[in-house]
């Protein structure tokens, strides 16, 4: 297990390399900051001065090897647009993207879970087909989609909601349900598919043999084994969630990491959009961890 | 004879092709889709021709008409947009942008990542290796941030959206087709074919890949509808396909400042959207079924539902 | 007669599948006493298991539909009541083990929760069921049981895991047991060890034990009365000497004929230079011995069996030898060439004429090929075997030589029963003329009845086509009729090699005596059953009368 999460992590890290590098180089080519943050009267020599105090006019690979020896010493650099350390700014981004996520995955695991194993369970009648179709229009539907026909309909029409911005809880009603909707319909599909497997399993008749009760052949029996692939899929939503969720953000004026990422990309405020890939990629690294973990508690045989 | 061995006469089997259709005359749910599907593809490459001119067309008296209203003509029943234009016909006119931008990628990163996979599942240990962890590394990267850099750099056109949302989708496939690969090559009508001296090639291609095959039209399916999903947001969002050229995301937002008194403008191109993804998601499922000659009995036959 | 333990009675059991109702069991009536063994007795597709899956209320319904019938169980019909009152007679009154343990135990629970769960499940203490687990764990025979409790299904070996599902079926000493083949995929020696067990275990609880088998063996060995299945309908029943002895229904006289180990015996009398040299074969996996220095010689038309039990290397020596997997040393001879020294280019030339045939037809044939297509693939890879025009004439002749007819080469494998698809896998490797077959586990697969068809038909071919035969299997009795030379391995290595009668009227080895003493005999001559363990006195008996 150690050998395993040494791999993997030595895997994480290569590929993360590999994307600061890209990065690094690829939002260089979208233009100078330099139009963006002065007035289109700046003189000449104004204009160089920006470009100095960024360090924007040496050459390309210089600017790279110095992003890089800061970084050795935990320096991320500073933001252009709020003058700020731009570790600190992702870091408060992320605060609310974390938040965000944890709500949502914890109601789409619970929620999809159970009602995905009663639809197995009573495979092809009523509940498990109106489940089913209401799942179907949720893995299909576009978020940005849904968040405006909430908004409408909610805000707008019924006034019971707030259309956008951070505050109590009410503000968190919206986007929660409107990311909820996908991985939801999705992971609701794979637990019923699982599930309808696994009660089909030898070892769920040799429970009948013995005697078992409904409840504990579906929620003991099956279900833990039913789970290991559920595990990898909500695994992978729940990195889309960590990765900042950019239209739900964008559409609710929530300050989360994928709505800076992509103000940073905007505003080309280059350092930002490096520290909140990293950001992401080693928070997305650690629930990767996680989910080793899980399986290791779900599956003795891989406990070796 | 008369012991089980020999008494068995073998049904006569239809034509593969008749089969499936046969099957999917008795599946209601997947037959509508498939048939909401032959629209909108019948819409994609005739749309513009016939309904091109309606759709540019300004009416300053309809502007924002709202929709169930045939005062204006057939053509306004979605209602109207901002500039008088009729929503129908736009809608018509956007799916062939929508649907060539899904397909083209999907096309591509199907194409490529099986070929790809075929090396990853069938070559040397090393390539294998090489090229999965080439898989994880792209998956790994947040890829509507990247689709999102790479437009900003480049122009938005069809051509450059396709190429990036297919280099990010080029792992499912490659995945799919070297999992299947490693799993198939194992088979014993594999190791059967390798005794009676087949070469690669044969083996490659008259006995693996017909059995992978039908899988990776099953995930292409599905991953069309994602691909859509994924243009709308980009369109939405502003990076995607820039106007005039309109595709059924840019409609959703273009219509968002007037959600206020004209709800109809959103509404319908995102329906439109739905209708299509969730089309292809009950397809996907049935082709999943219907294609796997191990299952296909439950579609088969007027037996009772199992279950 | 006074009431019976359980009784079944005019059960008929109907199936709705995608080819319309299948009539699984049609009206099939019999009953169980205390302390007695009844075993069901019948090939696949026979529904031997069907009125089992009934009495536990296993059956899924739909598809299955209970046509008619009445399961007495102490005289109270259990098709009248409640699923609730069925459950708790489930476990408790009525017990039941099936074929793979392993499948049939949750991978990722601890045995020990798994065996006490028969008794929560039935309002039994968690301590009480603790305490009774270890004990049952005990007493069932395995080694360490405090440890043996915490472990997972996967630590254990199958025997071990049959006598884990004994453990469990037996917790609340239940009047009943059914056990469904509950020995078949298990090694001889282990198959003759388990079944002690149950019989000592129904000695001590006197419950009655309801066996469902294929193995005329097994039957022999445990039951007391037998009936006979055949398509759903019992064709025979009665005590086991008496139906054994003297068969009324043509069905069971088929099957007991059918049983192998009666024939002559071949006398092997090719002499010259061997066809296949093998010296000093190797293969390791990792740290494991998979082959160790395995030295053997085959002559032209004759037939080697290699007979061991699982792990043995047998399968390893063929794929070996196939070039499926390549060996960490020794050589090869055939024809005087090295085989595991050639080119992939040489190689490719000598396949021909070496053919495989593997254990299951169904995995063996690509199930998107027509027969056609299957049985010409060798000629599309060798084309200088048969011109193309000349083809489907001779894939109908060599259909129709291993049994089957011309016009079901535009069929599908899955359109044929296993028996059939192994003909056409044999077919197959006849097309290219091969010089030598190997077989591995060819037989094992099928109903004894189709082995024996198809024991017989490779027998055929030898003789007509002068064919060499490397024959695998795990059964010894199976090769004695067919086998010139006999090889045993165990763990690896060949144990004992010699012709067919020295093997089976003076086997030197002690492991070759115990194999054959674990070996059931098919036919009991008088006794009800045979005493488990054979004395080496006693084993002479067994093998003069096999000669």
């Amino acid at each position: 297990m150690l050998r395993f999460a040494r791999k993997r992590m030595l895997a994480s890290l290569v590929s993360l390399v590999g994307l600061v590098i890209l990065v690094f180089f690829l939002v260089r080519l979208t233009g100078d900051p330099t139009d963006l943050y002065l007035p289109i009267d700046a003189t000449d020599a104004m204009r160089e001065q920006f470009r100095a105090n960024n360090g924007l006019n040496d050459p390309l690979v210089t600017q790279f090897g110095r992003y890089v020896w800061d970084l050795l010493h935990l320096d991320f650099g500073d933001s252009i647009r709020r003058a700020r350390p731009a570790i600190d700014v992702v870091l408060e981004a992320f605060v609310w993207t974390l938040q965000l996520a944890v709500i949502t995955m914890s109601l789409v695991a619970v929620s999809a879970t159970v009602l995905g194993s009663l639809c197995a369970f009573w495979a092809g009648r009523l509940f498990d087909r109106a489940v089913t179709f209401v799942s179907l229009i949720g893995a299909s539907a576009p978020d940005f989609w849904i968040a405006i026909v909430a908004i409408v309909l909610f805000s707008i029409h019924l006034g019971w909601l707030p259309t956008s911005g951070t505050g109590g809880w009410q503000f968190w009603i919206l986007p929660v349900s409107v990311l909820f909707i996908r991985p939801f319909g999705l992971i609701v599909q794979v637990v019923r598919g699982s599930m309808i497997g696994t009660l089909s399993s030898p070892y769920v008749k040799t429970a009948r043999a013995k005697g078992v009760k409904n409840r504990p052949i579906i929620f003991v029996h099956t279900l833990r084994n039913a789970m290991l692939p559920v595990v990898t899929v909500m695994g992978d939503q729940a990195a889309a969630l960590l990765n900042g969720a950019v239209v739900v953000e964008t559409i609710f004026g929530f300050p989360g990491v994928g709505k800076l990422m992509i103000d940073a990309i905007l505003q080309r405020d280059f350092n930002v959009i490096l520290a909140a890939i990293m950001v992401t990629a080693f928070a997305i690294f650690l629930m990767n961890l996680l989910i080793d973990l899980a399986y290791l508690l779900l599956d003795p045989r891989i406990r070796a | 004879m008369t012991l089980a061995d020999d008494t068995l006469a073998p049904p006569a089997e239809k034509p593969a092709a008749l089969r499936l259709l046969a099957m999917l005359r008795r599946d209601k749910a997947a037959c509508l889709a498939a048939a909401f599907l032959i629209l909108v593809v019948f819409c994609a490459i005739f749309g513009p021709m016939l309904l091109g001119e309606a759709a540019t067309k300004q009416n300053l008296r309809g502007r924002n008409a709202p929709p169930f209203s045939l005062e204006q003509g057939w053509l306004m029943v979605l209602g109207a947009d901002q500039l008088g234009r009729s929503l129908l016909a736009r809608i018509v006119v956007a799916a062939q942008n929508t649907m060539l931008v899904a397909a083209g990628a999907v096309f591509f990163s199907a194409l490529i990542g099986t070929v790809l996979g075929l090396f990853a599942g069938y070559g040397g240990k090393k390539t294998g290796e090489a090229i999965a962890r080439l898989a994880d590394v792209i998956m790994s990267f947040p890829s509507l941030l990247l689709a999102v850099i790479v437009l900003y750099v480049f122009s938005p056109s069809v051509a450059n959206l396709i190429v990036v949302l297919a280099i990010t989708r080029i792992p499912v496939y490659l995945r799919t087709t070297r999992a299947e690969i490693l799993e198939v090559r194992e088979r014993m009508f594999v190791q059967a074919a390798k005794v009676m001296g087949a070469s690669h090639r044969r083996i490659m291609f008259r006995h693996i890949l017909p059995m992978v095959l039908p899988t990776l039209l099953t995930i292409a399916t599905l991953d069309f509808a994602f691909v859509m999903l994924a243009e709308s947001s980009l369109s939405f969002l502003g990076i995607g396909i820039q106007p005039p050229e309109i595709t059924w995301g840019l409609m959703v937002s273009q219509g968002r400042p007037y959600l206020n008194n004209a709800w109809w403008l959103a509404f319908w191109p995102g329906l439109a959207i739905i209708l299509t993804t969730m089309s292809l998601n009950l397809l996907s499922s049935w082709m999943r079924i219907a294609l796997d000659p191990v299952q296909r009995w439950r579609l088969e036959g007027g037996a009772k539902k199992n279950g | 007669m006074a009431e019976h333990l359980l009784e079944v009675r005019d059960l008929a059991v109907r199936f709705h599948t995608a080819n319309g109702p299948v009539d699984a069991v049609k009206g099939i009536s019999y009953h169980l006493s205390r302390g007695e063994t009844l075993a069901v007795l019948g090939e696949s597709g026979s529904g031997k298991s069907v009125s089992a899956s009934a009495i536990m209320n296993l059956l899924d319904m739909p598809p299955a539909e209970i046509v008619s019938g009445r399961i007495l169980l102490a005289g109270r019909d259990l098709l009248q009541t409640s699923a609730e009152e069925r459950r708790r007679i489930n476990g408790k009154t009525v017990a039941m083990i099936f074929q793979d343990p392993l499948a049939h135990l949750n991978p990722v629970y601890p045995v020990g929760w798994q065996i006490a769960e028969t008794m929560t499940a039935h309002g039994r203490p968690r301590a009480e069921a603790d305490a009774r687990a270890l004990e049952l764990v005990r007493r069932v025979g395995l080694p360490e049981p405090e440890a043996a409790l915490k472990k997972y299904p996967h630590q254990f070996s199958g025997g071990q895991r049959q006598r884990l599902m004994i453990a469990m079926a037996l917790a609340l000493k239940p009047d009943i047991l059914i056990a469904d083949e509950p020995t078949t995929a298990l090694d001889v020696t282990v198959q003759a060890e388990i079944l002690k067990l149950l019989k000592e275990l129904q000695a001590e609880t006197g419950m009655g034990m309801l066996l469902i088998t294929h193995d005329l063996g097994v039957v022999a060995e445990v039951a007391d009365r037998v009936v006979v299945m055949n398509r759903g309908e019992i064709v025979e029943e009665g005590f086991v000497p008496q139906v054994y002895a003297n068969p009324k229904h043509p069905y069971t006289r088929k099957l007991l004929d059918a049983a192998p180990g009666k024939g002559a015996m071949h006398e092997p009398i090719a002499a010259g230079e061997p066809l296949l040299k093998v010296r000093g074969v190797s293969k390791l996996y990792g740290t494991f011995t998979g082959l160790h220095e395995a030295n053997f010689d085959l002559m032209a038309g004759e037939t080697l069996a290699i007979v061991g039990e699982s792990g043995s290397g047998k399968s390893t020596l063929a794929k070996v030898l196939m070039r499926l997997e390549e060996p960490n040393g020794g050589t090869a001879h055939y024809k005087g060439r090295d085989l595991l020294a050639m080119s992939p280019r040489e190689l490719s030339g000598v396949r021909r004429e070496i053919q495989m045939v593997f254990q299951d037809p169904t995995q063996s044939l690509n199930p998107r090929m027509s027969v056609f297509d299957l049985i010409s693939e060798g000629w599309v890879i060798h084309p200088e075997i048969l011109p193309r025009a000349k083809w489907r004439e001779r894939v109908a002749e060599l259909l129709t030589e291993v049994g089957l007819s011309p016009e079901h080469m535009r069929r599908y494998p899955h359109q044929f029963s296993g028996g059939q698809r192994q003909r056409i896998a044999i077919a197959r490797a006849l097309a290219l003329e091969p010089d030598l077959i190997v077989c591995d586990e060819a037989v094992s697969a099928l109903d004894v009845s189709v082995q024996a068809q198809v024991v017989a038909l490779l027998d055929k071919l030898r003789r007509e086509h002068g064919i060499a035969f490397v024959f695998i299997a795990h059964d010894l009795a199976l090769v004695r009729d067919f086998a010139d030379h006999v090889m045993v391995m165990k763990s690896g290595r060949i144990v004992e090699i010699g012709t067919v009668r020295q093997i089976f009227t003076s086997p030197r080895e002690p492991y070759t005596r115990a194999l054959l003493a674990a070996g059931l005999e098919p036919l009991p001559h008088g006794a009800t059953s045979f005493p488990p363990a054979l004395a080496p006195a006693a084993e002479h008996q067994v093998v003069n009368h096999l000669a």
